[in-house]
């Protein structure tokens, strides 16, 4: 019926709510990059000789690769060159001590970004590191968390004031030189989260970081390093948002996750960087590469990700089972509309015995965006009982937009075993027609019809975020509500 | 209450609807019957607004208001409930999700405050052994996974909460066996009301012996042929469609 997709296609022109400019004063690199950038950056963060050394290992490295031209998506090519690799707000004084010394603009920031910070700690419980740009600017709930021995801070501090951990950890789950975008990040990452869960420990809280682009023309090349020592937990969840800009902001962050024996590490995202106008003109590119080692037998690493943002997602969080029964989670919502494309899913390599592995990806196209779900499901001869279950649901909002699954199994154990599903289902006429027949909105309904879609996924979120995911994706699908 | 005055209708250019007349009063319940393809579902879908279909001639006024005007959710808030011969699943929404913001949206339509999850919950238990369906049963996706039967009561059960003035059921006696026709039929007879009209669209009559109608109307071809009383429906099981000069197959093949 061509009223629906009339009716769904006006519901789907929308207005980014983050996308604001905040009028700060910032110092901010030159655009290019060569090693001498690379150096001064390494300067002003006051690194030692090592990181430094690493960072120019992965710029050479970098020099030599290509970028990567297999995802199904399709932009203009990225000038490097043309992009400032270090923004940061410029402090009155020297760096704030406490959050009463933050910058009260960028903390005005974070109050429309709907993260007062002030709130958070009290309600939440929720530990908030802020990434702007490039530098952290505040980071809440140290104490309490120190008491319990878990190291949250910038990444940047944690080179400075654990760099034996770093030292230990860094470019282990995701090399110097892994791909194309993890070579650019190891060469320029600005700054970033660095979480370290000592043995035995149960983190007391959720830990979040919201990071935001804010600078024109500067690229945001974060660095999250997480490692749960044996038998401990944590929760961490993180969420984007970026300004409005005509020209394209590059994102290529690394995300890098260790879990011990026993040991449990749940990852969530809720991205919404700014996805574009409805011409596709602007928007981030969002080229990022996350990856978790389960080293330790019996542990677990849990990717949640909620992608609603972006004008190009590259993206595939992964684990590398190696420790016996360890156990990998992927769940998915992706949304792309407009101009939107996403290439995005997961890597499950099965090394260690028994170990398993559950992907439930829920992908929904809208408008004349393109939307592709990418997975690989690998068993390596020593995983012995290993299995996966795959699940992968498309849905389709109106009539021009497309939803692509690619799939790859490769096994060398015989006793291994996989289980796939694959659904592509629409938003139906009759659907909508039941709903308005009840008296409920056009625009409500497809929100909870997509809601209902997504809810598998939602419920993996941990339950204040789930709200927020839910009212995301209602923001990202309609004109007037939110 | 509602008052259809020539009525032409098609879908894809083709008409189905060839001049429908009809007076239903407040307090009454109609019965529509008919063959296959005379335009029986045609008329509910039109009534409750299905875009799929082009109203090309006639009007339609609810309590005076031209209906044809207003949207499928505004004529849901004025009080037009249609239930569906065929629900369709929305998988991942609880039952009582959908049915709260139905019922929030008809309050808020109404001026009085949204009923929160609690308060609905209640009602909602209530209302649900009236048309003998578990409560679990409002926990689960909205007809995902129900049989036939359940599908009906789950209808009936909307209409009940949504108390409409004008309830429109579309072969809901349909894919029933005889316990579940008693338990849907109980709960349309809690329907009756002085202030609510019910139009029942019927292939068979055995639905009038569980609701009885205070009109009958035979629609063929398109239009309403033949009106009567209580009577005609037991008639047309006696005797057919034939003595009326109408035959299902020409009707079907008129009608497409």
């Amino acid at each position: 019926m061509a009223t629906t997709d009339k009716e769904v296609n006006e519901l789907i022109k929308r207005e980014y709510e983050h996308g604001f400019v905040t009028e700060i004063e910032s110092d901010t690199f030159e655009p290019g990059l060569n090693e001498d950038v690379i150096a001064r950056l390494s300067a002003i963060k006051k690194e030692p000789q090592w990181m430094l050394d690493w960072r120019l290992k992965a710029y050479r490295r970098w020099l030599e690769m290509d970028e990567p031209d297999w995802a199904h998506v399709g932009y203009p090519k990225v000038d490097y060159n043309s992009i400032s690799y270090y923004s940061a707000p410029k402090r009155k004084e020297d760096m704030p001590q406490s959050l009463d010394e933050v910058d009260p603009e960028l903390l005005k920031t974070y109050e429309k970004l709907g993260i007062p910070l002030h709130e958070r700690e009290k309600l939440a419980g929720v530990a908030v590191d802020a990434v702007f740009d490039s530098v952290s600017v505040a980071t809440t709930f140290k104490e309490p968390l120190a008491k319990a021995g878990v190291i949250f801070c910038s990444i940047s501090e944690a080179i400075q004031d654990y760099p034996e951990l770093v030292q230990k950890y860094l470019g282990t789950v995701v090399p110097h030189g892994d791909n194309f975008f993890a070579a650019l990040n190891s060469a320029v990452f600005s700054d970033g989260t660095f979480v370290y869960v000592p043995k035995g420990v149960r983190c007391p809280m959720e830990l979040s970081t919201y990071f935001r682009i804010n600078a024109a023309n500067t690229g945001q090349f974060e660095r999250t390093l997480i490692i749960a020592e044996d038998s401990s937990y944590v929760s961490y969840l993180e969420g984007c948002t970026a300004p409005m800009r005509d020209e394209n902001q590059l994102h290529a962050a690394v995300v890098e996750l260790v879990a011990l024996d026993d040991a449990q590490i749940k990852y969530s995202t809720v991205q919404n960087w700014y996805p574009g106008d409805e011409n596709g003109k602007g928007g981030i590119f969002n080229f990022v590469t996350k990856r978790g080692a389960c080293i330790g037998k019996n542990s677990k690493i849990s990717w949640t990700q909620v992608e609603t943002g972006s004008a190009v997602t590259w993206k595939y969080p992964s684990c590398v089972l190696r420790g016996d029964n360890s156990v990998g989670e992927f769940y998915s919502v992706a949304l792309t509309n407009n101009f939107q494309q996403a290439d995005t899913g997961t890597k499950m390599v099965h090394l260690g015995k028994n170990t398993s592995s559950t992907i439930i990806s829920k992908g929904i196209s809208a408008g004349k965006s393109s939307n592709a779900y990418r997975g690989l499901v690998k068993f390596g001869p020593g995983a012995e009982g290993a299995r996966n279950f795959t699940q992968c649901d498309s849905l389709l909002i109106g009539d021009r937009c497309g939803a692509h699954t690619f799939p790859y199994i490769e096994s060398k154990n015989k006793s291994a075993i996989v289980e796939h599903e694959a659904t592509t289902s629409k938003v139906s006429d009759e659907q909508m027609f039941l709903c308005r027949q009840r008296g409920i909105e056009p625009e409500q309904a497809v929100s909870m019809i997509v809601n209902g879609f997504c809810k598998e996924v939602f419920k993996e979120l941990p339950m204040e975020f789930a709200v927020e995911a839910g009212k995301l994706l209602e923001v990202s699908l309609e004109g007037s509500v939110g | 209450m509602l008052s259809i005055k020539n009525l032409h209708a098609s879908v894809e250019g083709k008409e189905i609807l060839k001049g429908i007349n009809l007076e239903i009063k407040a307090g009454e319940v109609h019965a529509i019957m008919g063959p296959n393809g005379s335009g029986k579902s045609t008329l509910s879908q039109v009534l409750a607004g299905n875009e799929a279909f082009e109203v090309t001639e006639g009007e339609v006024t609810l309590n005076g208001e031209n209906l044809l005007e207003l949207e499928t959710e505004e004529r849901a808030r004025e009080g037009i409930f249609l239930a569906f011969q065929y629900p369709v699943e929305i998988p991942g929404v609880s039952n009582l999700q959908f049915l709260r913001t139905a019922v929030n949206a008809m309050r808020q339509h109404k001026g009085e405050g949204e009923m929160n999850a609690a308060e609905f919950m209640k009602l909602a238990k209530e209302v649900s052994k009236q048309v003998d369906l578990d409560p679990a049963f409002l926990k689960r996706g909205v007809n995902e996974g129900f049989s036939g039967g359940e599908k009906k009561r789950n209808e009936i059960m909307q209409a009940l909460l949504l108390q409409p003035k004008l309830a429109i059921l579309d072969e809901t006696d349909s894919g029933l066996d005889i316990d579940a026709l008693q338990v849907v039929s109980n709960g349309v007879n809690a329907l009756r009301a002085e202030d609510r009209a019910i139009l029942m669209v019927t292939h068979y009559q055995r639905l009038l012996n569980h609701i009885v109608p205070d009109y009958v109307h035979v629609l063929a071809g398109g239009k309403i042929v033949k009106s009567g009383g209580r009577e005609l429906a037991l008639e047309l099981e006696e005797r057919g469609y034939g003595w009326l000069g109408i035959k299902d197959e020409e009707a079907a093949n008129s009608a497409n």
